[in-house]
């Protein structure tokens, strides 16, 4: 029994340390406060930093590490009070328009950074900032697809000169379009079976008329709203990118919600003005004279109203980019792209109507919460959606339109506000603010400070008390501690780039207190092994063996419960699962494998008369 | 089998049993009565906090608040003698895009108020708007997550040990939450996020000492020629009791650290933890064992099918 390691494996050990040690160090560098300015709608100009720059020596602030780039404009601070001091007085230099966010600018050193090491995100409730739970409005997305698909219809139906009594919306996943006899209805199917596969065709009779039903399958539902959520969360990260916050998170929680949280953000009036323009476009032809009333509604612009036809043209997720600029007369525009099957749509719509006009509506969705009262008879709180629409182009079409073309008729200013409006994405479907809460910076200061102390005071007294215990055993369990913080540590910062929470700090705390449990499991067992008459290596290496079993089923149980709680939970019982999975694994690493290498180190492959591990009880050899 | 010192701890077990079946029933009875102290993470309204230069009278505050409409504040000190939350429900009338302003607003207000009617320097800390929807369904999915774990839990257990072991940890486990929640009930400590997800940590550390006392029962099962199941249980809890006693001891030091350094957001964990530490540790040698043996293990259970009487059989 020599009780050694291969070269390999202690050199494999070190290597896993010197990692862990390089990758957990650029969290001792803390950051600058810092501000980063960028412009609500357009790109900054050359003389922005200047005006800065005189604006801060004005108020006397002191300030260094200016970068700038077309977007964003940074500047770092040396504390927390001239942080505010600056966003003042900038804000007050450079007017309305623009963006002052507070900020956090990395200080890692060059060669750190070069290696990637990073440090770990810290979540809102250790670093303060603004916290959003958006529910996406599901219903409203099926239905304007769902008007999508009626609108196309009918144009379909109209070039194919088949003749229909009529096409109705009967339900957010149902449209009944209905015919005279069944010839027109059997050709109008064969036309659209192969435009719709998404939806499901059925041919029914009522009352001598022939009627055909194309519904929306529950799957093709289910796509619609992954798709919808996916892109409401695509066109939020682009908005949220504007605040220029450092770490911003925009997750999806459930099936109709998505969380962003905005560290060291302090103002969540600014935030909820550009996460609200919760707007999306519509175009609409405007409506021929002496059409129905039915058929259209009245909007005002600039002064006079104007009948918009209820058919949708095309809806605002179809705009892939928006650009502002001035055409051959030096008139302000707004060249629009769209995507493929947009540009077919129209195509379809204007080639037809040459010198009509096309109005844009913008759809901002607003929520208000209202009381109503439920069949138990009791009062609930329900959240309500309602539109806001406004007409904001109506230009004459001048030619058939493609995949690119161009709004005019725009004011300088309104071309200008369109443009990033319909670029920062138009959402697929409207969503509310379902919660909201600010976290003060101070408040985050004293939960990280108070949070570390603890694990600082912690792991401490265990050290302590390992050390008194197991003796030189309970040394290589203490350097085993340590090591394994530093991994949880470097994996936090580096591999899984887990956002660290106050119950994410429990749960470090917690691996603390569980992993000397498997140096406790195999030191007792070393133990008995003397105090039955083994020999000090048999006795060390059957205490490892021996205890390995149990380690491995403790553990690999608490880390299902983990990985199920991860898997379930939201926030705080995320952050909490997943440091504990970390730890887990880490402290496995390093109470068996660690501990081991170190007792080799001391004891292997000599003779040794007896073991520093503590006080055991002798006692006769058992049966 | 039974030396000197080994304590006979299965001698207990019928006391033991009634006990924890006293416990359970107290617990049920107090949380169908109380229920639980909900935090506001669990019901809508504004918190406020606020920061006193000199220490505060919790009855003075609530006072002022009272004669000035805020009849439903709720005060409560926290951290220090000289820091306050006042927990207040949400006005409904106004639009939920709005209640972070309404917050700040409210927040606001109070200091104010509290300042006039203060000698001393108060300072608003934060106020947040905390919404009780979000919270219900994180209690869904605490519950579901609770039950999913606790069948894979099962499984496993049954594939590396045997059903009836199974059995025992999970009796075990929902005895140390039963009783856990029913202190909480019975003394009215708020139950919050991190109370929830201090009960999520106590079926790991519960689990974690029942499958070691487990895995030694195994053991013994196995090696041990002579000997009834209750002397062979008692054997195992004697040879695991040291390392029982040292890993709750090195797990209390550090949640006692917490409780007394950590600040006031993660005290309702640590205290969660502690109470769960001490049943978990208690249920590890009474409960699991105890249903075991209830449920007659005998030593073919946990034979292993082929390797018979080999003297490493650790790793089956």
């Amino acid at each position: 029994m020599l009780n050694k390691y291969p070269a390999w494996k202690n050199i494999l050990i070190l290597l896993v340390v010197i990692w862990g040690f390089m990758y957990s160090l650029p969290n001792l560098y803390p950051d600058d406060p810092a501000l980063q300015i960028s412009h609500e709608l357009t790109e900054l100009s050359q003389g922005d930093l200047p005006t800065i720059m005189s604006a801060l020596e004005a108020a006397e602030v002191q300030f260094f590490g200016e970068e700038v780039d077309s977007q964003s404009i940074l500047i770092r601070l040396n504390n927390l009070d001239d942080q505010l001091r600056a966003k003042t007085a900038i804000e007050e230099a450079l007017g309305d328009s623009y963006i002052v966010a507070l900020n956090l600018a990395p200080t890692t050193p060059g060669w750190l950074q070069a290696i990637g090491a990073g440090k770990m995100n810290l979540g809102l409730d250790l670093q303060g900032g603004v916290h959003f739970l958006m529910e996406v409005d599901m219903d409203a997305a099926l239905t304007r697809r769902m008007e999508d698909n009626l609108s196309n219809v009918r144009t379909i139906l109209r070039e194919q000169r088949i003749r229909s009594r009529g096409l109705n919306l009967i339900s957010n996943s149902h449209i009944e379009v209905r015919f005279a006899d069944t010839d027109d209805r059997s050709q109008a199917r064969s036309e659209l079976v192969d435009v719709f596969p998404e939806l499901q065709f059925q041919n029914r009779e009522a009352q001598g008329v022939f009627i055909l039903d194309m519904r929306m399958t529950p799957a093709t539902a289910l796509q619609i709203q992954n798709d919808t959520l996916q892109a409401n969360r695509t066109t939020l990260l682009n908005r949220v990118d504007t605040l220029g916050v450092s770490e911003p998170t925009v997750q999806q929680q459930g099936s109709d919600r998505i969380v962003v949280e905005l560290p060291g953000m302090q103002d969540p009036a600014q935030a909820i003005r550009i996460l609200q323009r919760i707007a999306t476009l519509e175009f609409h032809l405007e409506a021929e004279l002496g059409a129905s009333s039915l058929s259209y509604e009245t909007y005002e612009y600039e002064g006079i109203p104007v009948n918009v036809d209820n058919d949708v043209i095309l809806q605002g997720d179809r705009v892939s980019n928006a650009v502002y600029s001035l055409d051959q007369n030096s008139q302000p525009q707004v060249l629009l792209s769209l995507d493929a099957q947009g540009g077919n749509q129209m195509n379809r719509a204007t080639r037809d109507n040459v010198n009509r006009r096309m109005d844009v509506l913008l759809i901002e969705t607003k929520s208000r919460t209202i009381t109503t009262v439920n069949e138990d008879g009791e009062e609930v709180e329900e959240i309500e959606f309602y539109e806001d629409k406004e007409l904001i182009t109506h230009a004459t079409i001048l030619q058939p339109l493609g995949r690119q073309f161009s709004i005019t008729g725009l004011t300088p200013r309104e071309a200008s506000d369109l443009a990033p409006l319909i670029r920062s994405g138009s959402l697929a479907a409207p969503m509310t603010i379902v919660e909201q809460s600010v976290i003060g910076p101070s408040m985050g200061q004293e939960n990280l400070d108070q949070g570390l102390l603890g694990v600082q005071v912690a792991a401490g007294l265990v050290v302590i008390f390992m050390l008194f215990y197991y003796r030189a055993f309970g040394m290589a369990a203490n350097a085993a501690l340590i090591m394994n913080i530093l991994m949880i540590v470097a994996v936090m910062s580096s591999i899984i780039p887990a956002t660290l929470t106050l119950p994410g700090i429990v749960g470090i705390v917690l691996t603390v207190g569980m992993a000397v449990d498997a140096n406790v499991l195999i030191f007792t067992r070393i133990r008995e092994e003397l105090g039955n008459g083994a020999p000090p290596q048999q006795a060390i290496d059957a205490g490892y063996n021996r205890a390995f079993t149990t380690i491995l089923d403790a553990n690999l149980t608490t880390f299902l419960v983990a990985a199920v709680l991860y898997t379930i939970g939201t926030g705080p019982v995320r952050g909490f699962a997943i440091t504990l999975m970390i730890g887990i694994i880490t402290s496995m690493f390093t109470a068996i494998v660690g501990t081991r290498a170190i007792v080799n180190l001391i004891y292997g492959g000599k003779s040794v008369k007896t073991l520093s591990i503590g006080n055991f009880r002798k006692k006769a050899k058992a049966a | 089998m039974l030396t000197e010192k080994e304590f006979d701890f299965m001698g207990y077990r019928k006391i033991a049993g009634v006990a924890s079946i006293v416990l359970i029933i107290v617990s049920i009875i107090s949380l169908a009565v109380n229920s639980l102290e909900f935090g506001l993470d669990f019901t809508s309204g504004t918190s406020v906090r606020l920061s006193y230069s000199e220490s505060v009278v919790v009855e003075e505050v609530n006072q002022t608040l009272r004669d000035n409409g805020y009849e439903d504040a709720v005060v409560v000190t926290f951290g220090s003698d000289r820091e306050i939350r006042v927990l207040l429900p949400v006005d409904e009338n106004i639009e939920v895009g709005d209640q972070a302003a309404q917050a700040v607003i409210v927040g606001e207000s109070i200091a104010e108020l509290l300042q006039n009617s203060s000698g001393s320097q108060i300072t608003l800390l934060g106020s947040d708007y905390v919404s009780a929807k979000v919270g219900g369904e994180l209690v869904e999915s605490g519950g579901i997550g609770m039950l999913v774990a606790l069948a894979i839990i099962m499984v496993y257990i049954a594939m590396r040990f045997q059903f009836k072991f199974s059995v025992g940890a999970v009796v075990a486990l929902a005895h140390d939450l039963i009783i856990t929640l029913g202190i909480f009930s019975l003394f009215r400590i708020e139950f919050n996020l991190n109370t929830l997800a201090a009960l999520l940590a106590i079926i790991g550390y519960s689990l974690n000492d029942t499958i070691v006392v487990s895995d030694r029962i195994r053991e013994n099962f196995r090696r041990m020629r002579k000997g009834t199941p209750i002397e062979m249980v008692n054997t195992s809890l004697n040879q695991t009791l040291s390392r029982t006693l040292i890993t709750s001891l090195t797990t209390l030091l550090v949640l006692f650290s917490i409780l007394l350094i950590g600040g006031e957001s993660t005290q309702g964990f640590a205290v969660a933890l502690i109470i769960g530490v001490v049943i978990g540790t208690y249920s590890s040698i009474y409960i699991a064992s105890n249903v075991i043996l209830y449920m007659n293990v005998t030593r073919e259970d946990l034979m292993l099918p082929v390797k018979e009487g080999s003297e490493l059989d650790d790793i089956p």
